[in-house]
């Protein structure tokens, strides 16, 4: 569990209630009353059928979506907006197509007033610690998948928010680049240098330069807010796991502290029978609802 | 394979001359009938009028035009006006378009008070209201693309609205969570978005852009390639008519490729097709 002095999330008491538009009577509660709370730093991951609201959660965390009730508080203040403490990796392609690589990247800090030049330079310099130095000048429909997904870490990372959202960030991804992308965004998470998982497509850059610019206080460790349907990626990642229900009216129905010791490979870490066992107790709660979640979504397909 | 495709491409091309051929060689046999020429022209003199319309100097008598051609260079004066006419109602409907439909997709509120009178404006022959504006502007070449404006405003302002509505909504969700304003939403997200639709559409507004200065001269003017065509008409001076109509078409479709130039160079983020991986 976290520490109660820092919080850096706390959803209290959260619903959200979706009206149809076309019957002005026809509800859908997505959430219902959940309470969640991430510390600063922690590594928190939520798992739970699909369409079961998760990315409803999260919308509502970001301050995109204003909850039908209950209250989110970012590091102990009430939020109004867009929270703006937080980076959103979404799970579907959110780069500017119309954008290169270096110019998405630049965008959120051109958006803050850095003046052109320094935005670049920092740009730059987040693109090589996720790997893509050199791809600076592509445009999105140039790179693959796995390319895009680093440029829109290095979009949310070059900003240093406190709190990061991860929408199933990795989802579309093939498993091989996936655990590539979890070990990267673990070790940037851990305040390294990122890119030592990977064949690099160019000899890390010398030390120095932009290196200290972007991060700045890597000592620090960022609070991320995990959504994914793998339990796998879950238990591997994560400090903690929270399971929430099949929709609707979702809500959490266990938490799970995971002691494995850091720092961790996504792949390796699999094997390890502490983790064979979390996996188990875990999956135990969580296969009833996926169950309960595939009956319905037959239910309304029938 | 290259190989293969550029013969292919030059069959094509044989194949596309032949058609315009063909239809020369048989409008030029079936214009000997005298009947026949006075209501389609002869080719041959179409030709002759080009002639005598762009180049300075007189062709001496010889074969196919046995009283020569007279070299007068007087047409530059008609196409710079019908010219001028289109590009000032092409850059002036274009950017009325873009404003509106920018100011309407973002206000939901004046997009829905204005609907239906939108819609009545565009359902509306607007063609009708050549006589208005000559009236308004009098028969210089204003009145000319005020025409021309009305022709090309709707068909930008109905792409850059749905150009907006059509935005990706995670792109702009992205945008927001990196902090944008609302300023910076327009510039960054909402206009370059719209900006491929309203490229799509300017092929073909640009077409309608010299409809209209060529109807709007056509129904009341002292210069400009309608007028000439007008005079030519009133004299039955059938051939005149179809040499202007063949002027109108080649500038048309200059027109367009500059438009086009000019998309590849703007829309390089997008990929086309059979290119989409060119690194």
């Amino acid at each position: 569990m976290s520490a109660t002095a820092a919080r850096a999330l706390e959803l209290r008491d959260i619903s959200v209630t979706f009206r149809s538009r076309e019957e002005r009577d026809a509800r859908y509660t997505a959430v219902a009353s959940t309470t969640l709370e991430v510390g600063a730093g922690e590594f928190v991951s939520v798992v739970g059928p699909t369409g079961c609201g998760k990315s409803t959660l999260l919308n509502v965390a970001a301050g995109l979506l204003e909850p039908s009730s209950g209250e989110v508080r970012v590091f102990g203040q009430p939020l109004a907006g867009i929270n703006r403490r937080a980076g959103y990796m979404f799970q579907a392609e959110a780069l500017m197509p119309w954008r290169s690589a270096r110019d998405n990247v630049m965008v959120g800090l051109q958006y803050r007033g850095v003046p052109p030049a320094q935005a670049r330079e920092q740009a730059d310099a987040w693109l090589a610690r996720v790997g893509l130095a050199g791809f600076g000048d592509r445009y999105p429909h140039q790179l693959s998948g796995g390319m895009r997904k680093r440029t829109a870490l290095a979009q949310t990372l070059a900003l240093d928010p406190d709190i990061i959202l991860m929408d199933e960030p990795f989802s579309a991804l093939d498993i091989q680049t996936r655990q590539l992308m979890e070990n990267e965004v673990l070790e940037l998470w851990a305040g390294g240098e990122g890119r030592r998982a990977g064949p690099s497509p160019k000899p890390q850059t010398p030390s120095g330069g932009g290196r200290e610019a972007p991060g700045g206080q890597h000592g620090r460790r960022k609070a991320v807010l995990f959504i994914t349907h793998d339990l796998d990626e879950a238990i591997a990642m994560s400090d903690r796991v929270i399971v929430l229900s099949a929709g609707p009216a979702t809500h959490p129905i266990g938490e799970f502290a995971i002691d494995l010791p850091r720092p961790r490979d996504v792949a390796e870490v699999r094997a390890d029978p502490r983790f064979v066992a979390l996996h188990s107790e875990i999956w135990a709660v969580l296969r009833e609802e996926v169950l309960k979640g595939y009956a319905q979504q037959l239910k309304v397909a029938a | 394979m290259t190989m293969k495709d550029r013969r292919a491409r030059q069959q094509l091309r044989v194949w596309q001359v032949s058609v315009l051929v063909v239809t020369l060689v048989a409008w030029r046999l079936l214009s000997r009938n005298d009947q026949f020429a006075f209501f389609f022209g002869d080719p041959l003199v179409v030709a002759g009028r080009v002639w005598s319309w762009f180049l300075p100097f007189a062709m001496p008598p010889n074969q196919l035009f046995p009283e020569g051609l007279p070299g007068n260079a007087d047409i530059y004066l008609h196409l710079g006006v019908t010219l001028s006419e289109t590009m000032l109602a092409f850059g002036i409907g274009t950017v009325l378009g873009l404003g509106f439909g920018l100011w309407l997709a973002l206000a939901p509120m004046w997009s829905a008070v204005f609907d239906p009178y939108i819609k009545a404006a565009n359902a509306m022959p607007r063609v009708i209201l050549a006589p208005i504006f000559a009236l308004w502007f009098g028969l210089g070449i204003w009145s000319k693309v005020a025409l021309a404006v009305t022709l090309v405003f709707f068909i930008v302002f109905f792409n850059v609205f749905q150009g907006v509505r059509e935005v990706s909504p995670v792109v702009l969700a992205n945008a927001r969570m990196l902090g944008a304003s609302r300023k910076q939403l327009l510039r960054t997200v909402y206009l370059p978005s719209a900006t491929s639709w309203v490229f799509s559409s300017l092929h073909t507004s640009v077409g309608l852009a010299f409809v209209g200065a060529v109807v709007g001269e056509y129904l009341g003017s002292a210069r400009g390639v309608g007028y000439l065509i007008l005079q030519a008409e009133g004299v039955f001076d059938v051939n005149t008519v179809f040499a202007g109509i063949v002027v109108l078409t080649a500038c048309a479709l200059v027109l367009d490729g500059l438009v086009g130039r000019i998309e590849r160079g703007l829309m390089k983020w997008q990929p086309w097709m059979g290119e989409t991986e060119k690194l």
